[in-house]
Formats: C-alpha cells, structure tokens, sequence
C-alpha cells in the first residue's frame, strides 16, 4: 500500500464531490494532511452537523435548521404570506433573496418534471403545494422554475391544477439579460422580450 | 478511431441536457453527419450565455464543435427550426419526449443514420404543426424500426410462414412478427391482436407519411396499437421507456378537465 488508509479514504470520498478529480481531490488531502490541526477539526465538524443539524421547512420546504419546525422566512412576521414563488431549488430561494425584491413566501419542489428522465408529479412537492394552496389563503402564485424545457413543462402543469383552486398564477418574465447583446440572443428569447415589451413613460 | 478535424459543423436534434460542472450542459445530440454523440456547452446555464436558447431539447440546430479530450465541445450554436410550440403544451411535450427518447435508447454513439435524422426532424416538425399526435408517433415507430433493422413481419406467420388471414392474430415481440392464431396461443410472450390494428400497422409499414394520414383510427384501436409498438419496443431495448407513463398521465388529466 503506497498510500496509508486514512488517507486513501479522504481522497475516494472527496473525488466522488461534483467538480472534483482524483488529483484535485489529492492535492486537498495532502493540504489538510500538512496544514493546522484547527482546520482539519472544523471541516469535520462542519460536515458532521451538515446532515445531522439541517432538516426541511415544514411548510416550504427549504433547507432549515433541525431544531425549528419553519425556516426563517415562513417564521418571518412582517413577509407576505399569501404570495408564494414556487422554485426548483433551495439555491434559487437564495437568488431571489439576494435581490431583496420579493417580499413573500416561498415552496421549493426539490427538483422539475423531466418525462424522459422519468421525474414525474409524484416525484416532486407539488402535492403539498397544491394542499398548501387549498388550506392557506393565498392570492397568488409565482412560478419560478428555470426557463428551461422541464421548467416549462412544471409550469404549465402546476398552472393546469392551480388555476381551478381559484388563484392568481402567474411566472416570472423571460427577455434579454443585463448586459446582454440582441445579435445573439435566440429566437425564442427575443420573441417573448417583444411580447413582453413594456410601457416607458 | 479516424483522424478527425479538430472543429467541425454538424446539423442536430438536441436529445437530452443535463447539468455539468459549475455552470455546464451535456448535450446528447443527433446529428445528420455522425449520429449520436455528446457534447459539452460550456457556459451554458449561465444567464448571459449566448448558447443556451439555441440548445434546448428538441431544437434543431447548427452547431460548430471542436473535439475534445473525451467529449465533443460546442463552440456555436445557431437554432434553425426550435419547435417552440413543442414546448408550449404539456401533452405535445410528452410526445416530443417520447420521440427522442426512444430514438436515443435505440441507438449508439458515432453511428451514422442520415434516413433516420430526416425521420426525426419530420416527426418533430409534424408533431409541432396540428398533426394527430397518435398517428404521427405510431408512423414513426414503424419507420424507425426499419431504419434501425427492426422492421416487424407482418404478412407471414412467423411460426409457420403461412400467409396471414383476415382474423384477429397474435404478436410475438421474440420472433419479430405477427402470429396466426392456431399457433398464437400457445407461444409464449405473444400477445393477441386485432385485424384492424394489423391492417394500420401494414398500412403505416408500406405508405408514405401523406397516404398513413388519412387513416382515421378508432380510440381503442389507437390505445391497442400504442401498447402493442410499447411491448415490441420494450423487448428490443431490454428495458422500459420513461416517457409512456408520462404521456399517460398528461393525456388522462387533460381528459378530466
């Protein structure tokens, strides 16, 4: 054995993080190996709590710590309950968050529909939005998947069972990005944008 | 393997994405040039990137790709028909998906199948015009499975070569082909079907697109050939299909409401 266990180990298990190789994941062990003790125990640590110290919002299913039932935003007095932006992701929540723009609730369904990777309805939280729309009173819903082929298709099946429940359902604009240059945008794109043009004035 | 062009343009059909490293697509594409293979666009989920419209599943394109160390790479891409409306509802997606993914399980990377690219920019073109979808997938099958050598006998008995005649026969997914009743039920794995859905499939296997169109097919006619083509396929590639279930879904709910 060339390599001591211990350090076998680390390696296996980094190189099987998205991003990182074989060599990234032995130039990080080595780092550890040879670096401060403090560092090595607080990674451990950090990693120890990751999984046992994290659980989901009861009602919207964002990443929240174990020992409350909602997280922060659905605990939060002064947000707007009765908007909901319905996201793929907890990273999207953070997005939209950075912006400071929206003052409402969110539901992350943990992932999209995909009929050829076989994700279907059942697979997703669309059940308990659809219940959480029925029991809370909401005004309006924001559909915030990405606009991709399987965003779009959870759109339109979330707006095809929210609609008869009686609330507003609308989804977030698409156009040309900040910074963006019309000579490359896609058909698609700029047909919406021209669609979506907006009033100046 | 051949000695290749550094960079070079294929036309495709964007089969399947997912997401890669950082900020990445895998692209399974179909190309006219060099049949299946994959490929990296980098940048790609990125908001501002310049590719992303042009690669999304179903689009058909013009793409420059530079060979990599293990995977192609898309250095531009130009959509030449994106088949919008394929997107715009949710049964014609599932349609779309099942023509793309029955087309990637069927076959292999760097094989070339020109006859069976124009099948494929067909059926998406018809599937995103106001063709009856059940007809336009059924035709396909057929189609395919002669492009791919799979093509169904459907005249002859394949147990006993004895010409079919005009009753209701079985169908054995094993021996590639229809069945006459006599030796029908006792083989096994072959499952009954009736003379009007062999008489469609016949008709899809010898007309062109044009004359199939004309067929108008009784609702069980359509369900029966749908789980028929389903059997026979699910016993080629030796696995199931995602998108039927799918489809099923979307269609039984679109009924409901």
């Amino acid at each position: 054995m060339l390599i001591p266990e211990p350090v076998q180990r680390l390696i296996d298990a980094l190189s099987r993080l998205p991003g990182v190789g074989p060599k990234t994941a032995s130039r990080l062990t080595f780092y550890l190996l040879r670096g401060s003790e403090d560092l090595a125990h607080e990674l451990s640590e950090a990693m120890g709590d990751l999984k046992a110290n994290t659980g989901y919002c009861e009602q919207c299913f964002n990443i929240t710590s174990a020992d409350r039932t909602l997280c922060e935003i659905c605990a939060h007095p002064k947000r707007e309950a009765s908007v909901l932006c319905v996201v793929e992701e907890p990273l999207d929540v953070l997005a939209l968050e950075r912006t400071a723009g929206f003052e409402g609730h969110y539901h992350v369904l943990h992932g999209v529909l995909s009929p050829i990777e076989g994700v279907g309805p059942e697979d997703i939280k669309i059940a308990e939005l659809l219940e959480r729309v029925q029991e809370v009173d909401i005004k309006e819903v924001i559909i915030a998947t990405n606009p991709s082929m399987e965003g779009d298709a959870t759109a339109m099946y979330l707006r095809q069972h929210l609609l008869p429940l009686g609330v507003r359902v609308t989804r977030l604009a698409r156009g040309l990005p900040v910074g963006g240059d019309l000579e490359y945008a896609d058909q698609n794109t700029l047909l919406r944008a021209l669609d979506g043009r907006q009033e100046m004035g | 393997m051949p000695r290749q062009p550094r960079s070079f343009r294929v036309e495709a059909v964007i089969l399947k994405h997912s997401d890669f490293g950082e900020a990445d697509r895998l692209l399974s594409i179909f190309t006219r040039q060099r049949g299946k293979l994959r490929a990296i666009a980098k940048g790609a989920r990125k908001m501002r990137s310049r590719k992303a419209g042009h690669i999304e599943p179903f689009t058909h394109v013009s793409l420059q790709l530079a060979t990599g160390r293990n995977l192609y790479i898309v250095t531009q891409a130009e959509a030449i028909d994106t088949f919008s409306s394929l997107r715009e509802d949710l049964v014609r997606v599932g349609y779309a998906s099942y023509v793309v993914e029955i087309l990637d399980k069927f076959t292999y990377d760097e094989e070339e199948n020109a006859p069976l690219f124009r099948l494929l920019i067909k059926t998406l073109s018809r599937l995103s015009q106001d063709h009856e979808p059940e007809l336009v997938v059924r035709y396909y099958d057929i189609r395919l499975l002669d492009l791919l050598g799979f093509r169904p006998e459907l005249h002859k008995c394949v147990v006993s070569e004895a010409e079919i005649k005009p009753e209701d026969q079985f169908f054995s997914a094993a021996l590639g082909g229809v069945v006459s009743p006599q030796h029908g039920k006792a083989l096994e794995g072959a499952v009954p079907i009736s003379i009007e859905a062999l008489k469609y499939l016949r008709h899809f296997q010898r007309s062109s697109y044009k004359d199939a169109t004309r067929a108008k097919i009784a609702p069980q006619v359509q369900r029966e050939l749908e789980i028929v083509m389903q059997h026979y396929v699910t016993y080629l590639l030796e696995r199931g299909l995602n998108t039927p279930s799918f489809l099923r879904r979307v269609r039984r709910e679109r009924e409901e409401s």
